[in-house]
């Protein structure tokens, strides 16, 4: 018997080695100069390799992209781009000017035209569009980074890094990259003696360099209350009145929209009436909403997690410690990772709206000649078959779909959307764009936000369809034609089983919950304008100016 | 523009509190509503101009179901309307109706 070749063990801290040596060649140290990142990335970097692009939903690792995508292409280039967002044009760049070639991402949002051009010409290849945690997972599994090239708000001279309230993708990023023998580099808005807390750890952290500005934060989350319709009125009255209070939901999380700021805002007001202040809606995965200041500062809500800050809310969340997660410093401390784990096993109950559904429930907001991902939807609106911990809105929900027998229950997962969207698109249709997308893009799969199997409700202007108590698929169809309105699939329902669909309460409209339209009025909102929010928080938020128009 | 004219059944209504009722305005998404007495107490005729053309068949659909389900006979209703979604249309008629009804109670 031979003995197996000796094989060396440590390649991946060899290459290490070398770059960091390459690096230290041309005298560069652990603080890097703004005017030599070129140099940096250039030295490290190596063709082939797997690079994080730090891309969030709030702040943005933006001089180093811009960086990486002005660095020389014939000693940069196949790189495998793997981030959980592609929000900047200079992401693209590094596509188009022949850097990267591969792509594994969970959102591209203002990126999804340039996308689906590079994948028309061949000059991209998309490994998967993930939700944000499978994306998150991969990073310790068969995607980890080479290279990580993170954003933080400040950094002290041994390279420990304060992240700011914006925490968001980067301690997942910076563990996957620095306990597998890659090189991490953060982009930071200024150098300080001692940060007010250390979110990553120097001992992580290869190099830092300060940038010329500071990084880029989107303020995504904001709704204008002056912008809510009395329709969206109107369905969030039904929504309180026929799932929140009905499931008794408590922990939850909102889309982004201004159908659910609508919810938002009508906590203090109409669910207070109702009496329902304290049981529902007491804890939360979800941003920091400007439209739920008016819940919290009424004693309508306990807890409140976020994947990432809004911009303006910082030192109302500083205000407010019993209500967010907050460091010693004060800020706000967020994190994407544990923020949807939170909404994917430990709510119950996701409410969102999407562009298109189809006549299985299936949904989504992929539209021709756009590749852009659905960020948080996907892990929220879906029922995590494995969660064991029992709750009533949970245990409710079970029965009905599974009969009293049920061993499981089931999350909540609810699309509320107005039967038309602007310029009369008809929300119900037949056959999603999804599927014309797959086709022209070359794609294994039809790009779905969220599973008709795991919706368990909708909620249009014209009432509510409980997709959990339907048995068969005819029912289940016929359940969502008749919540359509004068959609094309809305109008051809069959009548007879619509009505008795709403004999056994599958169906409900307005009038069925107690609810007459005509009192659905902006005046039920608790605030009618950001300048009313602003009011509400005390002065304590800031908005943006784009939002101030007062 | 485009103007569409229909004619409906529907039951009388109620003796009205006031000779016209309006109700909205006209905005991007939204539209125009006024009641008045008509002729026939068992018809309810409606005539619609819009800035959204080729959506006839939608705006009998909205208007015959609002006829059939509210007591509107024996009124005319002019509307004018910027682009409103079903969902605002049949919310607004039901606000225009019920101020004809009862003089602005809303």
């Amino acid at each position: 018997m031979n003995a197996p070749a000796p094989r060396a063990w440590d390649t991946q801290r060899q290459s290490r080695r070398r770059r960091l040596e390459r690096a230290a060649s041309q005298g560069l140290e652990r603080r890097v100069p703004a005017e030599r990142i070129i140099d940096l990335l250039e030295a490290v970097i190596e063709p082939g390799d797997r690079v994080c692009l730090e891309g969030n939903n709030q702040k943005q690792a933006d001089f180093l992209a811009e960086s990486l995508a002005d660095c020389n292409p014939e000693r940069i280039h196949d790189l495998s781009m793997v981030q959980s967002v592609l929000a900047l044009a200079s992401h693209v760049d590094l596509f188009e000017r022949g850097l990267a070639r591969r792509l594994d991402f969970s959102f591209s949002g203002p990126q999804g035209s340039r996308l689906a051009r590079l994948v028309q010409d061949r000059r991209i290849e998309i490994g998967a569009i993930h939700t944000y945690l499978e994306l998150f997972g991969r990073y310790f599994v068969d995607l980890t980074p080479n290279i990580a090239l993170i954003a933080a708000h400040s950094a002290d001279a041994a390279g420990n890094l304060y992240t700011g309230p914006n925490t968001e993708d980067t301690p997942v990023i910076a563990e996957a990259t620095a306990f597998k023998s890659g090189i991490v580099i953060a982009q930071v808005n200024e150098l300080v003696d001692a940060v007010p807390r250390v979110d990553v750890p120097a001992d992580w952290v290869d190099f830092y360099v300060v940038a010329p500005r500071p990084n880029y934060i989107e303020p995504l989350f904001t709704r204008d209350p002056a912008q809510i319709t009395e329709v969206q009125v109107l369905m969030a009255m039904m929504a309180i009145k026929g799932i929140y209070a009905e499931y008794g939901v408590k922990r939850l999380n909102h889309g982004i929209g201004f159908d659910t700021a609508a919810i938002e805002l009508l906590l203090p007001t109409y669910a207070t009436e109702l009496g329902l202040k304290g049981k529902i809606c007491t804890h939360w995965a979800l941003n920091p909403h400007p439209t739920l200041i008016p819940a919290i500062e009424s004693g309508c809500v306990e807890s409140i997690h976020s994947f990432g800050s809004e911009v303006g809310m910082e030192n109302y969340i500083a205000a407010r410690p019993d209500v967010f997660f907050t460091g010693a410093d004060g800020s706000m401390r967020s994190n994407r990772a544990f923020s949807q784990t939170a909404g994917l096993y430990a709510c119950d109950m996701f409410i969102g709206s999407t562009l298109q559904m189809d006549l299985a429930g299936n949904s989504s907001t992929a539209t021709l000649g756009r590749i852009t991902g659905f960020g948080g939807a996907p892990n929220m609106g879906s029922d995590p078959h494995g969660r064991r911990h029992p709750s009533p809105a949970w245990l409710k929900a079970g029965r009905e779909a599974g009969g009293d027998g049920a061993i499981r229950g089931r999350k909540l997962v609810v699309q509320m959307v107005e039967t038309f969207r602007e310029h009369m698109a008809p929300v119900f249709v037949e056959e999603l764009d999804a599927w014309k997308l797959k086709e022209s893009m070359g794609m294994d799969l039809p790009p779905i936000m969220i599973y008709g199997d795991d919706v368990s409700h909708i909620v249009t202007e014209e009432g509510i369809a409980n997709l959990l108590l339907c048995r068969t698929p005819e029912e289940r169809e016929q359940a969502i034609r008749g919540v359509a309105g004068f959609t094309p699939v809305g109008m051809a329902r069959d009548r007879r089983q619509v009505e008795n669909l709403r004999d056994r309460g599958i169906i409900r409209r307005p009038e069925d919950l107690g609810i007459d339209p005509r009192q659905a009025s902006r005046d039920l909102l608790a605030a009618r304008s950001v300048k009313d929010l602003v009011r509400w928080s005390g002065g304590l938020y800031a908005p943006p100016a784009r939002f101030r128009n007062w | 523009m485009e103007t569409l004219e229909f004619i409906f059944d529907s039951d009388p209504a109620l003796h009205p509190a006031q000779p016209a009722a309006l109700c909205g305005v006209v905005g991007s998404g939204n539209l125009e509503i006024l009641v008045q007495p008509g002729e026939d107490a068992g018809l309810c005729t409606v005539r619609v101009k819009t800035s959204a053309r080729g959506f006839g068949t939608t705006w009998q659909a909205v208007l015959g179901a609002f006829a059939a389900t509210h007591a509107a006979g024996g009124t005319r209703i002019d509307i004018n309307d910027m682009g409103a979604t079903p969902a605002v249309v049949t919310l607004r008629l039901g606000q225009a109706l019920s101020e004809y009804h009862q003089g602005g109670a809303r």
